[in-house]
């Protein structure tokens, strides 16, 4: 069964998310692409700009996709669904949703992945954010939906050529994710919507531990194969009582078991089916674990982990 | 004829939402899709593929589980081969469907946050 994927384009309010949607649209790799847009406070603006894609664009009536979320959105996608399996819109092979600038991604990427009907015909992409060279990161949602991004595009860049401050703040809260620079540079859709998540991990790099408030990232590694089962039960026990605080986990892990690593992926309460990827990135058969997050201390962290992975190992 | 007695099945409620039924949400009809219980598909890290490999897993997750929970007095059984249940030292028990209900219907039996930042169960651990 072919899973279709979705599409996360986020952004804070005025950062280029429709002028972003636009111009990757015209690259024929989009050809099949339904396109769910909503509308704030720019009174249908967006719709207007992308009316070309008519039959496949669903415009939401009540604009905020931050509050109705689970409701409104799978509603719309589902019927997008039903029209696509009666013929009524073009067989299309991709899904982008456009949020409003403020919206939190979280409740998108869980309705997608939790909606019982949604989560058998779609499964997630790569959340794409757009960060405005201007303004910066100025609110919080904008820290949150780069902290979410596993491509960021950073716009105007032509009007504030000395983004070097921004890029550093913003390689502090997601240190792995790849960026553009939109107005310097050729953005291929191929490149910015090939499956990160489902495709292997390239290595992290060191993540510098220096907190922008409260979020920030940091990277643990760890020695040796691990038990799954123990860290699935640390995971899980760390997201139930602190998910809304880890706005991200990404890592390769060395599992026991197995001779090729697996991914781990979450957002937030979040966590995507792990990914048994075909081979090693490179020589080092450390397990490695990314974690971007708001008010937590890596040192308990690091500590917690480290203790629950050992207490197995004495036991085995 | 001899009937074997019926094994007394414990009250069952359902840890997310606390009602006595049987819920959508515990799965107990039908798996939620859990990330530690993905459903096996090209690509995907999961111990489901194999019936034998599947009970080898929630084996190991009572026996990990466990090592856990005795810090705060609660212990975790297999029931069926399809859920678990969680049950307090005086008997208290609530039916879970994966290691994100475990924890939730563990703070709510103790009635408070089970916290794997805790310094108190990283110490009883270490």
């Amino acid at each position: 069964m072919m899973f279709t994927p979705v599409n996360l384009i986020t952004g804070f309010l005025g950062s280029g998310k429709t002028t972003l949607l636009q111009r990757l649209l015209a690259d024929p790799a989009l050809a099949d692409t339904a396109v769910l847009i909503n509308e704030f406070g720019e009174v249908g603006l967006d719709h207007h700009l992308l009316e070309r894609i008519d039959d496949t664009m669903v415009l939401l009536p009540s604009g905020c996709l931050c509050c109705t979320i689970r409701g409104e959105l799978s509603e719309a996608i589902k019927d997008l669904l039903s029209k696509r399996e009666r013929g009524v819109v073009p067989p299309f092979r991709r899904l982008v949703v456009e949020s409003t600038g403020l919206a939190d991604p979280f409740p998108i990427l869980s309705t997608i992945q939790a909606d019982p009907v949604l989560k058998h015909h779609f499964r997630l992409g790569n959340v794409i954010t757009t960060v405005d060279a201007v303004n910066g990161l100025k609110r919080a949602e904008s820290i949150k939906q780069v902290a979410v991004a596993d491509r960021l595009v950073l716009t105007k860049t032509d009007l504030a050529p000395d983004s070097e401050a921004l890029v550093a703040e913003i390689r502090r809260l997601n240190p792995d994710a790849p960026l553009w620079r939109a107005a310097e540079q050729d953005i291929a859709a191929a490149a910015l919507f090939d499956d990160a998540i489902h495709s292997p991990l390239r290595a992290f790099p060191a993540a510098p531990d220096s907190p922008h408030g409260a979020v920030h990232s940091f990277a643990l590694t760890f020695e040796g194969a691990l038990d799954w089962t123990m860290f699935g039960i640390w995971l899980t026990m760390l997201l139930n009582r602190h998910g809304d605080r880890v706005l991200r986990v990404k890592g390769i892990l060395n599992v026991e078991g197995s001779a090729t690593p697996v991914a781990v992926h979450g957002v937030q309460h979040l966590v995507h089916p792990p990914v048994h990827m075909a081979a090693w990135p490179d020589d080092d058969r450390r397990s490695r674990l990314v974690f971007i997050v708001d008010g937590l201390s890596r040192h308990s962290i690091e500590r917690s982990l480290s203790a629950f992975l050992t207490v197995e190992r004495i036991a085995a | 004829m001899w009937l074997a007695p019926q094994k007394k099945v414990p009250r069952l409620r359902c840890a997310s939402l606390g009602m006595t039924a049987m819920c959508a949400l515990c799965g107990v009809l039908g798996g939620a899709g859990h990330w530690t219980d993905a459903v096996a598909r090209p690509g995907v890290f999961t111990r489901t593929a194999e019936p034998i490999e599947r009970r080898r897993e929630r084996a190991a997750r009572v026996v990990q589980a466990n090592r856990v929970l005795k810090h705060y007095r609660l212990s975790l059984s297999d029931w069926q081969g399809a859920s678990f249940l969680l049950s307090t030292a005086t008997g208290k028990t609530e039916i879970v469907d994966n290691l994100t209900h475990l924890w939730m219907a563990a703070e709510k039996l103790l009635g408070r946050p089970c916290d794997p930042l805790d310094e108190a169960l990283i110490g009883s651990m270490s």
